[in-house]
């Protein structure tokens, strides 16, 4: 008797956000822009590792072989060379024109075909970490391609025995644009759900309507699973929409495995995400600081949970603090399913940590929500 | 036609018009606010705009001051026309404009004595008449015990006294109040309309306009306008009004005035007598009702009983505790003390049984503004539980009974006050209840609407039986309940029917009973409530206000920061989040952006199974980069490690490797890279490769035959500025640029846009500070924080990380400075178009964050950048700013070597400002 009473008042106020969200324009603006725009210029804009590198060349020894070294550097993973002067490598490296500066010395043909073993400098802007580290692997191997083709013309020599075929997996080219489409989409679910269920609570506490719900035979739990389950169902709608239209149709990036399976995991993190939203409009007081306080929690959300960068790489303090966060295991089960074509047998580990932190959040935003209430003074 | 103003009938002395509309018309959106007003306000005297709310007396008023841009017509104020910017720069300081609500143009947190010295400031006076100015204004109107008292927290009546001081600072010929006493006691109403009249006696030329709901108020004025419908109905002195109307008191004036129309149907209301009076059962019963919030005590032991189907009235000003009684009763708040009781039962939030058997209206008819009244009704109905075939039924009835039916597709907010008050009702009654609790339901509601309401409350209590517990702050309204009960300063003065009360005190009104229990009762605390004699002190007539209007004005554009600096004091809350989230931001994205690609898994297949294979495994083994896992044992366990991405990279040697390797044929090892992750995909490329032609070149060293020497020649790679490639010197710096982007920029454009939603931008409108003074006022402050901020995180970075800073600090603070003023021009630019403060804040993060972040070579280079997000790239001030943070943190440069990088901060920082200042407006359209 109890349990379809409350299903059904659950079910009326969340009809009612959905109504509201309808009559927000700028919020409607906000979703369509996240999961349409963003996805896409975010994607599109991602270079892959080395893109348009800037390299500089001193040529000291301007023989057949540097000119041919110089050719081998054009776009797209470089920009055209820019031939310098030693004088003015420092300057030009200092001011950040040049990730790569090369300096090839006097008489290097000559004393390669001596066999005299010669060196070339490579100088390498360390603090540019992208480009810097494979970048700089690039350029010693396309260097000593040229030398060694040079140096087989002119003497001969043997192949080397062994060849190393490396093949690049779930995305043979490396194309950043794949990955940076998907986080996207994860980052913009994570986004939305936490706002939109945030200021819905917020805007009732401020136009007084959440008081005109306490005076009616409604309990703080089913208003609290009333704007859930409608703001969950927004984003979950918008981001299916926008994961078959956007990246798959738009951005062509081809998905390896089950959708229905990326979705129920999507599903999951968004139960944990609105409880999180509404956690936040509980401990603020006013729009500006649910603002603030979300950009100190949704910029770590994003930045930690590996959709930046490879999780493993990170010390082991964030590591295992950013185990209780849901977009850590969000964003390895998304990856282990859509880029790797894994299946539940693989990625439950994620799904169980996902329904573990969804239902702690809950619990402990329905404790904050009824505290709140209690809270609601004039 | 334009309504005559001087003379009228009667022939009583008025002055020349101060202000004239001449067929001026408004609208907000599709809105019609004023339709084609002719109207000349006589000078010199005490003008009126009566009316209820929404009717278009705001709109009038916020025109003549010149708050709000006139879109039709001719406004014409103290000589010349307000459509004119220039006349506007003349006349704005004579003009004094206090808005609508209460201190809508205070600042909450600061306290009087700073209220009044900012305006003083903005009205460029001295140090000297602002203390002599303050000392005398706040002597007159009886605050000078309070200069101390955050504005936030004095009473109702008080803040329109120190609203009207702040109005009085400059010594203006116009006076216009809007709606200067609503909410405000009786005896704080009295006692401002006394203190006006003392003023106007010291300076009887000044005009003075005023905007009023109480029509008691009204019959004192010297001449007065009733409006309906952005329309004036009559014009002129009261005694004529009533004369041409022929009637006794205004309200039945303005009745008798409104359009056939909007009269019809109204009757008088009359309240039969009860019929089984004292018989009944209580309906509600509150014994030591107390609640206290920390040391503030809201009501302080109130007891009443209320027999069933009576109609209870609570009486009393804003914030005297009618509200927090009402929520004790409905159980939204828990008592501190005493108890509840509804039908016999003790008040219980959980019991959801009692919640059925009542009906609440809170105040300002909180209704759903995106449902239609159609859809706040059935989602009444249906949280109420009524059975589904019901609703459609019930709805219709109520929506007959309370004269919706017409509307029912509309949505609230576009509906006229009665309406919506209206359908408040009908929401409250949609489940039958036997008790309704009203809080104040009929605050800015048109009288015909008002009577109408009180015929259906009347007709609920009487034919209904439905126990009806109102407050009011309306004496004529209180008159008609069975019983009321004064409210004040959280205590119940008085409790019994309005005609005793008014037989006990020997008063000629219910009002003048109220005063004297008022004033008793502040006599007894010994509360400042009574005031030295109103009229006793005329107000200061010191210097008059510089004359000349300068373009630019230095003291303006401080008084601003000052404020501005003095509420972020005040406002805690904000400033640490501003510093202490930039740190533990800080310390989040220092730690965890990681660049490093370490402890990749791998694993091998050798089907070999020689020493030579394990040879080539180990030497992957050995480096640093890479944890070897158990070996792979076929195709079938590769591809589910790596599905599971257990696997970063899995190699396969083939069968006869070593053998093929000894005879120079040609071997292929096979290698799989996870490319899930095509950052760390490109890394484990290029390790492979490099580990891959060591061995190589290990082995041939190793050949029989061959002396040493392996390779053709070497590349020497120097890694410049970062000689241990450590992420947290190339990401640090980087990160710098971007906290001391976002957050700026958000608390800037908060800071405006504030003011836009809590009402204080209309000293903007109405004062001389320019647009280009004010948004440099309001930027100061945020500067200074952000340099605090960028101080803190240069010590952050050079401690806590070991990031060294090898360059030139005064260059980089130099650059800082311009940076932090380009952002938080940003947060200035972006406040212009926003009108909330979610709006701004997320706005803010939305267009801050991307560049910042992804397009100002923060992570890639700005050249590797392609399409729009290039273009933006090589104009967002962060990437020149990064450019100077990474060039004194890692390349030990100074002012010399950055020197590009400054002037476009420093162009940045103008283009920003200008356009800011451009898209500022100066009036509300």
């Amino acid at each position: 008797m109890r349990l379809p009473a409350t299903l059904a008042n659950a079910l009326h106020l969340g009809v009612k956000e959905l109504r509201s969200l309808l009559r927000d324009p700028i919020m409607l603006v906000l979703i369509g822009h996240a999961f349409t725009l963003a996805i896409y210029t975010g994607a599109a804009a991602m270079p892959s590792a080395v893109n348009r590198a800037t390299i500089a060349i001193v040529d000291e020894d301007r023989s057949p072989l540097s000119a041919r070294i110089a050719a081998a550097f054009y776009p797209p993973t470089f920009l055209p060379p820019v031939m310098i002067t030693q004088a003015q490598m420092d300057a030009r490296m200092d001011a950040g024109l040049d990730t790569f500066a090369l300096d090839i010395p006097p008489n290097f043909q000559r004393d390669l075909l001596a066999g005299r073993n010669p060196a070339i400098q490579l100088n390498v802007d360390a603090t540019r970490m992208t480009q810097a580290f494979s970048g700089s692997g690039y350029v010693q191997t396309m260097v000593m391609q040229e030398v060694q083709a040079f140096a087989q013309r002119y003497r001969g020599g043997e192949v080397p025995p062994v060849d190393l075929v490396l093949r690049a997996r779930f995305n043979p080219q490396l194309e950043k644009s794949w990955f940076g489409a998907i986080i996207q989409l994860i980052n913009n679910i994570t986004m939305l759900s936490i706002v939109l269920t945030g200021a819905a609570l917020i805007r009732e506490r401020e136009h007084g309507t959440i008081e005109h719900l306490l005076v009616m035979p409604v309990t703080p739990f089913e208003i609290m699973i009333g704007k859930i389950w409608a703001m969950g169902l927004v984003v979950f709608a918008a981001a299916t929409a926008s994961l078959f239209l956007v990246v798959q149709g738009l951005l062509a990036v081809p998905v390896g495995g089950s959708v229905p399976l990326f979705l129920a995991g999507a599903a999951l993190h968004l139960l944990a995400t609105t409880s999180l939203g509404i956690v936040l409009g509980t401990v603020t007081r006013s729009m500006p600081q649910f603002g603030l306080l979300l950009i100190l929690i949704l910029l770590p959300l994003m930045m930690l949970s590996g959709g930046m960068t490879p999780f493993e790489s990170m010390p082991a303090g964030v590591q295992w603090v950013m185990q209780l966060a849901p977009t850590t295991h969000f964003v390895a089960l998304a990856q282990a399913i859509l880029y790797r074509g894994a299946g539940l047998p693989v990625v439950w580990p994620q799904f169980a940590a996902l329904l573990a932190i969804a239902a702690a959040l809950f619990a402990f935003a329905l404790l904050r929500f009824r505290r709140m209430i209690g809270e609601t003074a004039g | 036609m334009s309504l005559a103003a001087a003379g009228g009938p009667m022939g009583e002395p008025m002055g020349a018009p101060v202000a004239r509309l001449e067929g001026v018309s408004l609208r907000y959106g599709r809105r019609i606010a004023l339709d084609a007003v002719s109207l000349d306000i006589p000078g010199g005297c005490m003008a009126g705009l009566i009316g209820p709310d929404g009717v278009g007396k705001s709109s009038v008023l916020s025109l003549i001051a010149g708050a709000r841009a006139v879109q039709a017509g001719r406004v014409t104020a103290l000589g010349g026309d307000m459509a004119a910017a220039r006349h506007r720069e003349v006349a704005g300081p004579r003009i004094a404009y206090m808005p609508q609500g209460l201190g809508r143009n205070l600042y909450p947190t600061l306290s009087v004595a700073e209220n009044i010295d900012f305006f003083g400031r903005l009205f460029g006076h001295d140090r000297a008449a602002r203390r002599r100015r303050i000392a005398l204004l706040t002597e007159s109107t009886g605050l000078a015990p309070f200069l101390d008292r955050p504005a936030g927290k004095l009473s109702g009546g008080m803040k329109q006294k120190l609203s009207l001081c702040c109005s009085l600072i400059h010594d203006p010929d116009l006076l216009i109040l809007d709606e200067p006493t609503t909410g405000v006691d009786p005896l704080s109403r009295r006692q401002f309309w006394d203190l006006i009249g003392g003023i106007r006696a010291g300076r009887p030329g000044m005009s003075v306009l005023v905007a009023t709901a109480y029509m008691e108020e009204a019959a004192g004025f010297d001449w007065l306008a009733a409006m309906h419908a952005g329309r004036v109905l009559d014009a002129g002195a009261p005694r004529a009004l009533l004369e041409r109307t022929g009637s006794e008191s205004l309200e039945t004036a303005f009745i008798r005035l409104l359009p056939e129309a909007a009269r019809a149907g109204h009757q008088p209301v009359t309240v039969p007598p009860r019929r089984d009076a004292g018989e009944d059962a209580a309906a509600i019963e509150a014994r030591g009702l107390t609640m206290r919030f920390g040391g503030f005590t809201a009501v302080d032991q109130v007891s009443f009983r209320i027999p069933r189907g009576e109609i209870f009235g609570f009486l009393g000003s804003n914030g005297c505790g009618k509200t927090t009684t009402m929520k004790m009763l409905t159980g939204l708040l828990p008592a501190t003390e005493g108890e509840a009781r509804l039908f016999g039962e003790a008040v219980d939030p959980r019991n959801m049984e009692t919640r059925r058997r009542v009906g609440y209206m809170s105040q300002n008819f909180s209704l759903y503004a995106e449902l239609t009244v159609r859809q706040n009704l059935e989602l009444h109905a249906r949280l109420f539980r009524l059975p589904p075939a019901e609703i459609p039924g019930r709805v219709r009835d109520m929506a007959e009974r309370f004269e919706l039916s017409a509307i029912l597709d509309a949505l609230p907010d576009a509906l006229p006050l009665g309406q919506r008050q209206r359908l408040s009702l009908a929401v409250a009654m949609i489940h039958r209840p036997e008790m309704l609790i009203l809080d104040e339901p009929t605050s800015g509601v048109d009288p015909v609407a008002r009577d109408a309401f009180w015929r259906s409350i009347v007709a609920l209590s009487r034919e209904d039986r439905v126990t009806i517990f109102i407050s009011t702050h309306f004496m004529n309204e209180a008159q008609r309940c069975d019983r009321i009960s004064l409210m004040h300063a959280g205590r119940v003065l008085v409790s019994d029917t309005p005609e005793r009360i008014r037989a006990d005190r020997g008063a000629a009104t219910l009002e003048e009973a109220f005063i004297g229990y008022l004033e008793e009762a502040a006599a007894k605390g010994g509360a400042p409530a009574a005031l030295p004699g109103p009229a006793a002190v005329p107000p200061p007539t010191g210097p008059a206000m510089p004359a000349r209007h300068r373009r630019f004005d230095l003291r303006r554009l401080l008084s601003y920061s000052r404020r501005e600096a003095l509420e972020l004091q005040r406002d805690p809350v904000r400033a640490t989040l501003a510093l202490l989230g930039s740190i533990l931001l800080m310390l989040v994205m220092g730690y965890g952006i990681n660049m490093d690609v370490e402890n990749l898994s791998f694993a091998v297949l050798d089907r070999d199974q020689t020493v030579t294979s394990q040879n080539y495994a180990l030497h992957l083994a050995g480096s640093p980069y890479f944890r070897e896992r158990a070996p792979i044992l076929d195709y079938a366990d590769l591809d589910r490690r790596m599905r599971a991405g257990q696997l970063s990279l899995a190699v396969e040697i083939p069968s006869g490797f070593a053998r093929d390797i000894a005879r120079g044929r040609p071997v292929q090892v096979g290698a799989w890279i996870d490319g899930a992750m095509p950052a760390r995909g490109e890394t484990v490329r290029g390790y492979v490769q490099g580990i891959h032609q060591h061995w190589l070149q290990v082995k041939a060293a190793e050949a029989p035959g061959r002396n040493g020497t392996a390779s053709l020649a070497t590349v020497e790679t120097r890694f410049r500025y970062n000689p241990g490639i450590r992420s947290l010197v190339a990401m640090v710096p980087a990160i710098i640029p971007m906290l001391l982007m976002l957050i700026p920029a958000i608390l800037t454009a908060l800071s405006v846009v504030r003011e836009k939603e809590l009402g204080s931008i209309v000293n903007l409108y109405v004062s001389p500070v320019t647009r280009l003074e004010f948004l440099l006022g309001k930027q100061i402050p945020y500067v200074a924080l952000a340099m605090v901020n960028f101080l803190l995180l240069v010590l952050l970075a050079v401690t806590l990380f070991g990031v060294p800073l090898t360059g030139s600090f005064p260059a980089l603070a130099a650059a800082t400075f311009l940076y932090v003023g380009a952002s938080t021009a940003i947060g200035l630019l972006i406040s212009s178009f926003m009108r909330s403060q979610i709006a701004a804040v997320f706005g803010t993060a939305i267009l801050t964050i991307l560049p910042a972040m992804q397009f100002s070579g923060v992570i890639d280079p700005v050249s590797s950048l392609e399409g729009a997000g290039a273009l933006i790239g090589q104009v967002f001030p962060t990437a020149f700013y990064v450019t100077v943070a990474r060039g004194t943190f890692s390349k030990a440069l100074g002012f010399a070597e950055l020197q590009p990088a400054f002037l476009p901060l420093a162009i940045s920082v103008v283009v920003l400002l200008g356009l800011s200042t451009l898209l500022l407006r100066k009036q509300e359209r």
